[in-house]
């Protein structure tokens, strides 16, 4: 699709193929897929469950809306082609709706299967979620035979839509696309627009979108709709506009950046707390938080390449040095120092063990490296929860009643009430972030991007490979010491129980998720990741989903894998470096089509 | 790694510092602890943990004897680790989930068995299909697994299919989660003579866990006899070896590749019933810390090194259970039974810093091993 656009010479379309010119066993398979899809997404009750939440009030929930993405996605897919410059591309038709039908219709008889299947045996021993509410969900309560033709044609139906996507122009495609996002990405937000709207005073504007009881409405999913469009046709382009200034502006000066946009999020950070209530603030704040280890990770994993699995483990000292030091209930040590102070303790502990766990898997293979920190972490965590330890720790009764957190007496920010951490959590946000600005572009960060893309050849160019990846291993530390410190006081106790590997995991998710090694794509993943689906013990704003979180982002990383290992938002010499061969590949086409000569080509360049 | 001639830097100097303190601190507790087995009140033991007891000749076997089965266990599950690093260069994480498969499916058949009463008639049948079901489901998920996350990514960057396949491990670990419930759930009741003791020679052994030795043992004699005296085998080599002439000989690659990974799925599938028959339950959590406990035993036997992941396997387990008491207390260490999982870890780093090859040697295609 991409390839008309961008090409000099226009690819000659050749006439479509007849509708039944099909390649059969592909779609069969493509349907089995589907069929597995929704057997699985309705056996792991998310038709049920998330039916509560509704998106557009009496037509759409979230229940349901887990099992109609897939017919439309395979549908779709099932005949999308990826063209090489040579090969023939036909013209889209009939054929691709016959291909989406098929797909959609074997789904949907799959789940007719689970249906009936539901009806007649008991799996619920192994299954647990085999009851009479999914079946009772699955048929809308008005039979098997209802159920099972519904699903036999909505699928059908709905794998036609996916196949009808390759006829409509690319125009109307991005329509849907942006329609689709900002109908599910608003009833996503609810509650906390709800927050939002309180502040500002626009209760008018919630209430002419939002039903009472929840959900959109239907005409604040039109209003929605139209906004949308209005956004694709007129502002799209002119943000484009903006952007291609940006971008021409970056090539003359490329270590400038956006001034205004960067004020503009300035000031939003510092005035749009005071208009928030209770619950976004506190979201805000969790974001934050996981903002803050992820930025960490992000040096770490994105700019020196080193997979740290055991990150927690700075977090961990973090919280529990502050807790320490700031807590008069501590069992041991308890200077009760203010805040502030113990801030300076922290970072001490953090360098300490940044050095300590960092020194001796330096050297190590990158996957031996992984593995080995993970095992840091647990140790970590399992000698903070162990009697030995328990004299310091508390062990797994923890640390209590740590105050809030004291700015050079100045201010008390108390924990207990969300828009003050917010406000500290933004401080410390904009300093992490300011610091993977300024080291990004600097010497060391050249050399950490140096060692992540060839460690021997960086050697040869005379960089301390051991020194700079202990000084990422550093400071990776001192910001995940300054995110527990900071959770530390929020919370007012810190367990050994919240910092398990799981958050490692989340956190390294983010990052990817977002995109590795640049600090707008890390900021965007924790805002969706964690605002909106939660973190490992925080809520997001979907609670529903809180069963549901870690199966998506498992599912996540692998997806993002496989498709796009760059992220969502990603940083451009990273994607080079991931798709290295597809450039390479690009370079090689771009040189046989400067050469005439055809058959020396095909034989010298072998791509690696 | 390094050429000999690069000068000693505060890492060198700081890494030499803690091999000199770990090794001491290991020699010093077991001399502590031997001392006080011969002579309680003498001065060494004394001065550091006055309150350590002596270890009867009883408990000293009891964990020897557990510690060794679960390493065998540890062992079957390396198999797979160490396979896999062998032919394709990357840690397979989901490993330890295809081991929790195993253990889960293990738990549901038995489970529906003892409903049917084959349990309790006819547990060697019973026993026989548990362990196929559950060596099936292991390897269909491994091979699935493979085809899904791990094909489409050969090539990559070593780190792309490491992190996916951390993805898979959560993923399998929530999809159990969600669909069969969170929390333990138990085996049905083992029958008497698999409770008792067994005596052999000097040592009283539980029948399960002589079981579990005896089918660790088996295991272990067939995937040699795999691995060196079939032609499969001798294919599964020359792809670990090379992958780029062993197409070249005519060897199919793609299906060598699935071949490992269904028999290591297949050995974690073993292990899985061998947990279960050992602790009685399993949850969606069962897989993560023995995966990478059997990561770390194919480590330190030598990743690629068949022979050593299993002597690694039990290597770490009977260190895993026998440090505390023998290292640990004697040093002072409160709670150090708390400690089990930390030492294993420990044992892990220790290794690597003296010998990152293992203790019986990696056996790596030279691209693997830079």
């Amino acid at each position: 699709m991409s390839g008309t656009m961008n090409t000099d010479e226009a690819i000659v379309l050749a006439p479509a193929r007849g509708a039944f010119d099909q390649d059969w066993r592909k779609l069969v398979n493509w349907g089995l897929i589907c069929a597995l899809a929704l057997i699985f997404v309705s056996l792991t009750d998310m038709p049920d469950k998330l039916d509560k939440r509704v998106i557009v009030e009496p037509l759409l929930s979230m229940g349901y809306l887990s099992l109609i993405w897939i017919p439309i996605a395979l549908g779709n897919l099932v005949t999308r082609e990826v063209v090489l410059e040579g090969m023939t591309q036909h013209k889209k038709g009939l054929r691709e709706l016959v291909a989406g039908v098929s797909v959609g219709a074997i789904g949907g008889a799959g789940l007719a299967l689970l249906i009936w299947l539901l009806d007649t045996r008991d799996l619920s021993d192994p299954l647990v979620n085999w009851n009479d509410a999914l079946l009772e969900v699955l048929s809308f309560g008005e039979g098997v035979g209802y159920g099972a033709i519904f699903w036999i044609l909505a699928s059908a139906g709905l794998g036609l839509v996916g196949g009808a996507l390759h006829l409509l122009p690319t125009i109307a495609n991005r329509l849907l696309f942006a329609i689709s996002l900002t109908i599910v990405l608003t009833a996503s937000l609810e509650s906390a627009l709800d927050d939002i709207s309180e502040g500002f005073r626009l209760e008018w504007l919630f209430e002419a979108l939002f039903e009472k009881k929840g959900g959109l409405s239907v005409q604040g999913a039109i209003i929605l709709a139209v906004f949308a469009i209005a956004w694709v046709l007129v502002l799209g382009g002119q943000a484009k506009r903006g952007r291609a200034a940006v971008a021409a502006r970056r090539e003359l000066s490329p270590m400038k950046v956006n001034t205004v946009g960067l004020a503009l999020i300035a000031v939003a950070a510092v005035v749009l707390p005071m208009f928030l209530g209770r619950l976004t603030n506190d979201l805000l704040t969790n974001v934050g938080l996981f903002l803050l280890l992820a930025l960490g990770l992000n040096i770490v994993v994105g700019l020196a390449g080193i997979l740290d699995l055991g990150y927690v483990a700075f977090f961990a000292v973090g919280g529990y040095t502050a807790a320490i030091m700031t807590s008069p209930s501590s069992p041991g040590l308890s200077p009760e120092l203010p805040w502030w102070v113990a801030i300076f303790v922290v970072v001490f502990m953090a360098i300490v063990a940044g050095l300590f766990i960092g020194a001796p898997v330096i050297r190590m293979r990158g996957d031996y490296l992984a593995i080995v920190t993970l095992g840091f972490g647990e140790i970590i965590r399992l000698t903070v929860r162990s009697d030995w330890a328990s004299g310091f720790t508390g062990g797994a009764q923890g640390i209590l009643s740590i105050p809030g957190a004291d700015i050079v007496g100045v201010a008390t920010v108390q924990g207990t009430d969300p828009q003050q951490v917010l406000y500290l959590v933004i401080g410390f946000v904009a300093i992490a972030i300011y610091v993977s600005w300024r080291l990004e572009n600097s010497r060391i960060g050249r050399a950490w991007m140096a060692v992540r893309e060839d460690e021997s050849v960086a050697e040869a160019m005379g960089i301390n490979t051991v020194n700079s990846k202990l000084q990422a291993f550093v400071v990776g530390a001192i910001l995940a010491s300054f995110s527990g410190a900071i959770f530390a006081a929020k919370v007012g106790s810190v367990f050994e129980s919240s910092f398990k590997i799981l958050v490692s995991i989340v956190i390294l998710v983010i990052v990817i998720v977002g995109g590795m090694g640049r600090i707008a794509g890390v900021a965007a993943g924790a805002l969706v990741l964690v605002g909106i689906l939660g973190g490992p013990n925080q809520p997001g704003l979907l609670a529903e989903f809180s069963e549901f979180k870690l199966l998506i982002y498992g599912a996540l990383l692998i997806w993002m894998m496989l498709k796009r290992p760059e992220g969502l938002i990603p940083n451009v010499r990273r994607s080079r470096e991931l798709h290295q061969e597809e450039f390479l590949q690009d370079a090689w086409l771009k040189a046989q089509a400067n050469d005439d000569d055809d058959e020396a080509a095909s034989g010298e360049v072998a791509p690696a | 790694m390094r050429s000999k001639a690069a000068p000693r830097t505060g890492v060198d100097w700081f890494l030499t510092f803690l091999r000199v303190l770990l090794s001491g601190l290991v020699l010093f507790g077991l001399v502590a602890f031997l001392w006080q087995q011969i002579d309680p009140g003498n001065p060494l033991a004394s001065a550091i943990n006055p309150d350590a007891n002596r270890l009867s000749w009883d408990a000293f076997q009891g964990l020897v004897i557990s510690g060794l089965s679960q390493g065998a266990m540890y062992g079957l599950i390396a198999l797979g680790y160490s396979m896999v690093y062998g032919v394709l260069g990357f840690i397979n994480f989901a490993h330890g989930e295809v081991f929790m498969v195993g253990a889960m499916t293990g738990m549901i058949t038995s489970n529906k068995l003892f409903e049917a009463g084959v349990w309790e008639d006819n547990f060697l049948l019973a026993i026989l299909i548990t362990v196929l079901v559950s060596v099936i489901c292991s390897t269909v998920t491994a091979v699935v697994t493979e085809r899904i996350a791990y094909r489409p990514l050969r090539g990559s960057p070593r780190l792309i299919p490491l992190i996916t396949s951390i993805g898979v491990s959560f993923f399998i670990q929530n999809t159990s989660a969600v669909l069969l419930g969170p929390g333990a759930k138990s085996y049905p009741r083992l029958p008497d003579w698999l409770r008792d003791d067994i005596g052999i020679g000097p040592f009283d052994i539980e029948g399960k866990k002589l079981l579990v030795l005896v089918v660790a043992g088996v295991s272990m004699g067939a995937l040699w006899y795999l691995v060196e005296r079939t032609k499969t085998g001798k294919a599964m080599r020359a792809v670990a070896e090379d992958k780029e002439i062993a197409s070249l000989m005519g060897i199919d690659v793609d299906r060598t590749i699935v071949t490992t990974f269904a028999v290591g799925g297949a050995m974690a599938g073993v292990a899985g019933i061998l947990w279960g028959i050992l602790f009685g339950s399993v949850t969606e959590f069962t897989g993560f810390l023995p995966g990478i406990k059997a990561f770390s035993a194919a480590v330190v036997g030598g990743i690629g090194n068949l022979g050593g992941a299993m002597a690694g396997g039990l290597t770490l387990g009977s260190s895993e259970s026998l440090a505390p008491q023998l290292v640990l207390e004697p040093l002072g260490v409160t709670g150090h039974t708390q400690l089990k999982d930390a030492v294993a870890f420990l044992v892990l780093i220790f290794v690597l810093l003296v010998k990152p090859t293992g203790l019986f040697g990696e056996r790596l295609s030279a691209e693997d091993r830079a």
